[in-house]
């Protein structure tokens, strides 16, 4: 049965979301493979300025 | 562009003729067609916009492929197909922002001054096209006056087709006035025209009170159809009906459309052609109790595309995604994850130091103001320094390469990088060390970016003494440090999960389905807590069915140990390496886990207004649901029910909103029409927050002829009870005048409150707010997690929440406890404090002053330095806080020796010779 599953995982969409899950399961054994279709990670989030509650700067 | 080549130098972009719109910047700036998106980007790769670049266009040009020092530039790419095999997938395709381009009577085409409030974030932003200087686009005048306009292309079906609530408009909207108010200096008034306000997330209603109280942002309950042009001027005008109904105009120097979320076309067509059914929104499809699966197996949804999402509640399902589909995955775990080989690592105790100095360019960031040569040259005649070079970049893989190449060949032993900060930076410089056999601690980084060419851009000259200074300071204090070992420690695999509701059960099922032995303690003599008492989910599921079937496949694993009636006596150890004593029918086991998933849960409070239980007819809504639940044929005979929202929320004393009981109210609303359509229903609220999709059984109830009477937290609803008769008075704010009705059936919203356990607090060192819940590490980057290693959370003891948002929370504590399981092992820092007995005074400063509990007393039943301090290298986080407290100078921290300090304040007065 193991032997047909893959031990690796494609992740679409390289957002806040996206990069989560995709760390997620790499720290745990995974192979991911985390595709985006602009040319940097970060989504919209990387857009924002500061972040509720914080103030932290989203960046 | 050949990613493995560019250094991110920029020297391509710099002169690149062809300008284009800069999408980060929402089009507000200009930027290359050879461009990264924005500085921080990750990966820091340029890239060409084939669509623009005049070579690719024309054959002209090629300026970039001349120029890149690195011989990057490939005009040859061409765009490839790959074919993945994998064994999940996961949709975080994420959303667009609405354009509010079709809804002419906003004006966003027309009118400079109106603009979106993704353009008023990059407004805000210091790096954004204003230099975060709050001002209008016409004229870039300081604004007087803005507004905020909500549900733009949200809560709209007749002009967008977006009848959902996109849930974090409030919010961002809220924050941005508050953040726009801070930019202005000489006071801005702004006002937020809204429908209902929706701050149902954790603190969110704090955060809405305080600028509606504090900070003096106005809240204006109107939707505003359209905005209205000021003839030769940039300025706009708004009309509306106040609360009295008057007709009122206004006039803004800006407006902001706080727009909704929408799902790509695109990505609609994709999941139509792969078999991923879609809601009515256009989002993922999925239901209650599998929250994270889409239609079609083995693929799964986070993030925005399963229904609109803040950033808390994206990573939360990102997480709960991830264990999902570890969950399938669980038997090929580690067969293609790639493992790195540990190099052995070479002794230098006894040798002489010899010192690399590496100073970094950081392309022009660096060297454009600093004469690195200078630095470089002084640098190389330092003592023990055997070598000093510069870099354009030390950061590139290549220079990378070379410098572990340099340690081996010349047998350096200690080295310091001269470039920007080690928060972001040293991990990277350290895992060069490790490649080349050099322990990692024997590195030195000095700042002469951020804390010098940055800040002295006008004096580049005492820049670069300042430069020189800095890496004397890192060599004097790098000759004398010593190699540091972490220690190694292995992680139980076993997983404790306290509290066995909805979250509890999906957590503990999420590791137990991986194989991993899981405890689940439950106080009670029965599994699924708050939600026994729940008859249908949002999405209209009969909820006790999906319920026992979740119980069921909780009790049928052989992996997951149920442990009901039972209650936690006594927790020691730290992360990897706890031991609990449970209590269960006067019987004590100690459990042995690496992990610790708290999911207390929360309770619905008992009202003490509205006449509760003072007459049978007066109950809450959870006493609604049992009636149902029971089927009660009583209910048959209601002729007029009323609801009332917000009972013991948002007051004064418990200022949270509970998140969860207008939709509940709804749904129990439209249950009671279905078995009396003729039923006269009224919904006393004060905001109407069905967040996400939940807006369409708003849409349904009032469809249905359920009425809704918004009433004011000042002048709440009153019941009487006269000759057995119920009425209820309240003042209806859209008619001015009160109302009253007869009603015989009378639910109350009554509020979440959290499961508090101060010993469980306290066993565990989690910090809980004023509310009664945990705080989570990260308000929005950590909420499956605390600050304390090892330790998870997850459900109503985190926040209020409806089912399908607990099971995600529940799934993604689980992740979160499985990257720590996979692991096996942990290290701990080689940073931490160190006790000297013999200097110890056994004062106990340390003890009581560090905050993570790391100092203790060895046991006075010890051979060896009973009753001095000792440090547990796993809980310290190298604060130094015990090392500055200690009145005996008995405690240092490794790597911060006071020799190596001392040694860098000397240096930091030396001459430069």
């Amino acid at each position: 049965m193991s032997k047909d599953i893959v031990g690796s995982v494609v992740v679409i969409g390289g957002g806040i979301a996206g990069m989560r899950s995709a760390l997620d399961l790499a720290n745990s054994g995974y192979y991911v493979y985390l595709v985006e279709k602009s040319s940097s990670i970060g989504g919209v989030m990387s857009q924002l300025d500061k972040t509720f509650p914080t103030n932290d700067c989203a960046m | 562009m050949d990613e493995s080549k560019c250094v991110g130098c920029g020297a391509c972009a710099e002169k690149c003729p062809k300008k284009i719109t800069d999408t980060y910047n929402m089009g507000l700036k200009d930027k290359k067609a050879i461009h990264v998106e924005y500085p921080q980007a990750v990966p820091l790769k340029y890239v060409i916009d084939p669509n623009n670049c005049i070579y690719l266009q024309k054959g002209k040009c090629g300026a970039c492929k001349k120029l890149c020092p690195a011989g990057a530039i490939d005009f040859e790419q061409k765009q490839e197909t790959l074919t993945l095999n994998v064994g999940a997938v996961i949709f975080s395709s994420g959303f667009n922002p609405f354009n509010p381009s079709a809804l002419d009577s906003y004006r966003y085409d027309y009118r400079p001054n109106v603009i979106t409030s993704m353009e008023m974030e990059r407004i805000l932003s210091a790096s954004g096209p204003t230099g975060g200087h709050l001002v209008r686009l016409s004229d870039k005048k300081k604004p007087k006056k803005i507004a905020w306009l909500q549900c733009v292309g949200s809560r709209d079906m007749n002009r967008c087709g977006n009848p959902y609530c996109s849930s974090v408009c409030c919010m961002y909207a809220i924050k941005e006035a508050v953040v726009a108010k801070e930019h202005s200096e000489e006071g801005l008034d702004c006002a937020i025209f809204y429908m209902d306000i929706r701050t149902p997330g954790k603190e969110f209603e704090k955060f809405y009170n305080n600028a509606k109280e504090k900070e003096g942002v106005r809240f204006i309950k109107s939707r505003i159809h359209s905005i209205q042009d000021i003839v030769n001027s940039d300025d706009l005008r708004i009309s509306y009906l106040d609360e009295d109904n008057k007709l009122q105009s206004e006039v803004f120097d800006m407006i902001v459309l706080s727009i909704g979320m929408e799902i790509d076309k695109n990505i609609v067509k994709l999941s139509q052609k792969i078999g991923i059914n879609l809601s009515e929104g256009n989002f993922c499809k999925t239901s209650t109790f599998n929250p994270l699966e889409t239609s079609r197996k083995g693929i799964f949804v986070s993030g925005a595309f399963g229904g609109p999402k803040d950033i808390p509640q994206s990573v939360v399902y990102a997480s709960g995604a991830a264990c999902a589909a570890s969950e399938i995955l669980s038997p090929a775990r580690n067969t293609l994850a790639k493992k790195v080989e540990p190099i052995p690592e070479t002794s230098v105790i006894g040798e002489r130091p010899s010192i690399g100095v590496f100073i970094c360019k950081c392309g022009s960031n660096i060297a454009g103001v600093v004469d690195v040569g200078k630095v470089v040259e002084y640098a190389s005649k330092l003592p023990f320094v055997d070598y000093a070079a510069e870099n354009i970049y030390s950061c590139s893989q290549d220079n990378q390469d070379g410098m572990a190449q340099l340690i081996k060949e010349k047998g350096l032993n200690r080295v310091v990088v001269a470039a920007c900060t080690p928060k972001t930076h040293e991990p990277l410089f350290q895992e060069t060390l490790t490649s080349a056999g050099l322990n990692k601690y024997l590195f030195e980084m000095a700042n002469i970016r951020n804390h010098n060419s940055w800040v002295h851009k006008d004096t580049p000259e005492l820049a670069t003494l300042k430069a020189i200074d800095l890496v004397r300071m890192a060599v004097e204090k790098v000759a004398i440090a010593k190699p540091l070992s972490e220690t190694e420690l292995e992680v139980n695999q076993q997983a404790l999960v306290i509290g066995g509701g909805i979250a509890g059960i999906s957590a503990a099922l999420g590791l137990a389905s991986q194989g991993y032995d899981t405890y689940l303690v439950e106080k009670n003599n029965r599994l699924g807590g708050e939600a026994n008492k729940i008859f249908k989910s949002a999405n209209k599921e009969n909820v006790q069915k999906e319920l026992t079937s979740l119980i069921t496949a909780a009790q049928n694993n052989d992996k997951l140990h149920i442990r009901l009636n039972s209650s936690i006596v006594n927790v020691k150890g730290f992360v990897g390496n706890f031991k609990t004593v449970i209590a269960s029918d006067n019987k004590e086991e100690t459990i042995e886990h690496g992990v610790s998933v708290i999911a207390t849960g929360g309770t619905a409070s008992k009202p003490s207004e509205y006449l509760y239980g003072e007459d049978e007819r007066i109950i809450t809504s959870l006493d609604l649901d049992e009636k149902f639940i029971n089927n009660d044929k009583s209910l048959k005979k209601v002729k007029s029910a009323v609801f009332i929202q917000c009972v013991g929320s948002r007051e004064p004393n418990r200022p949270y909103c509970s998140g969860v009981c207008c939709t509940h109210s709804i749904i129990n609303a439209l249950e009671l029409k279905k078995i009396n359509p003729d039923m006269n229903i009224f919904i006393l609220y004060r905001d109407i927050r069905t967040y996400g999709e939940k807006e369409y059984l708003y849409h349904q109830a009032r469809e249905a002829g359920i009425i809704f009477i918004r009433y004011l937290a000042i002048d709440k609803p009153n019941i009487k009870i006269e000759n057995g008769k119920i009425s209820v008075t309240v003042y209806d704010t859209s008619l001015n005048k009160y109302l009253e009705m007869e009603a015989d059936l009378i639910t109350l919203a009554s509020a979440i409150i959290a499961n508090q356990d101060q010993k469980l607090a306290k066993f565990f060192k989690i910090p809980v707010n004023e509310d009664g819940f945990y705080i989570e590490k990260h308000a929005k980057l950590g909420p499956c997690e605390f600050a304390t290693d090892g330790v998870f959370l997850c459900g109503l003891a985190h926040y209020p929440k409806p089912i399908d948002e607990s099971i995600a929370h529940g799934k993604g504590a689980a992740a979160k406890a499985l990257t720590l399981l996979a692991k096996k092992k942990i290290r701990t820092s080689g940073t931490i404090a160190d006790v000297e007995p013999l200097k110890c005074s056994s004062c106990g400063v340390c003890v009581s002053i560090c905050p993570y509990s790391a100092p203790s007393f060895i046991p006075d039943d010890a051979r060896f330095f009973a009753g001095k301090a000792q440090i547990n290298p796993v809980l310290c986080k190298g604060c130094g806080l015990c090392v500055a407290s200690c009145r005996s100078g008995a405690l240092r921290l490794k790597g911060f020796d006071n020799d190596q300090i001392f040694a860098q304040i000397s240096a930091a007065f030396e001459k430069a010779a």
